[in-house]
């Protein structure tokens, strides 16, 4: 199963890239999706607590199942306004 | 009423949304790119944003606090900003003042706080992200 990753602004810099295509081999969750990445990516580890997971444009719990074909992105500390 | 646009933006707009009969208190919030960030100097803020979640996001946030008597708009610009140039409005009425200052106070407030909508500060001493750096583990600090 594969999804669609996006990321954003600080969060793009480290993991070097605005979009990649993940797949996933075990049943995975927000959390554990998020520590995977910060595992893989370790320039993004320092932010994990800071990071937020968002899921087909929404905001994820930490337990809510990641499914194939979700577009998940990784929100940063919001800056708007 | 919710936009999201590369274009500049204006009151205008916002203010004929929310006109209502019923209406006497009419609050605006204008927020302005500013020539300094916690002592730094600022020339320009490049705005992004996760448009098809920051849309979905702010109307959220409008569906929340609308009332049968509150009515809300707002309009967000993303891309490069400069000194003095207007990145939100938001605008709110209600039968009075109270209920007029509050909504829009209440709109901006979850406007900063869940919108993914992000800003890299440019200035004399580089680019980068506002709020990246606060968000550093606390005990991952090393200087």
């Amino acid at each position: 199963m594969s999804v669609r990753l996006l990321a954003f602004a600080g969060a793009r810099d480290a993991i070097g890239a605005a979009e990649l295509a993940l797949s996933l081999t075990e049943p995975t969750t927000a959390r554990s999706l998020l520590a995977r990445l910060c595992r893989e990516h370790p320039a993004l580890a320092p932010y994990e607590s800071s990071i937020r997971l968002a899921v087909n444009g929404t905001y994820a719990a930490w337990e809510d199942p990641i499914h194939d074909g979700d577009e998940v992105a990784l929100i940063p500390p919001v800056a708007g306004g | 009423m919710v936009t999201l646009t590369d274009e500049p933006i204006t009151i205008d707009p916002l203010l004929a949304h929310v006109s209502r009969p019923s209406a006497g208190g009419v609050a605006l919030f204008v927020g302005v790119v500013r020539d300094q960030a916690e002592g730094r100097a600022v020339t320009l803020l490049e705005y992004e944003a996760y448009r098809p979640m920051a849309l979905a996001e702010m109307e959220r946030i409008v569906g929340e606090l609308r009332t049968d008597d509150v009515t809300l708009a707002v309009a967000h610009r993303i891309g490069a900003l400069r000194v003095g140039d207007t990145a939100v409005i938001c605008a709110a009425s209600a039968p009075h003042r109270e209920e007029a200052f509050a909504a829009c106070r209440r709109l901006i407030d979850e406007i900063k706080a869940r919108v993914p909508i992000w800003k890299r500060e440019h200035g004399p001493e580089g680019a980068y992200w506002v709020g990246w750096r606060d968000a550093r583990c606390a005990h991952e600090h090393h200087s």
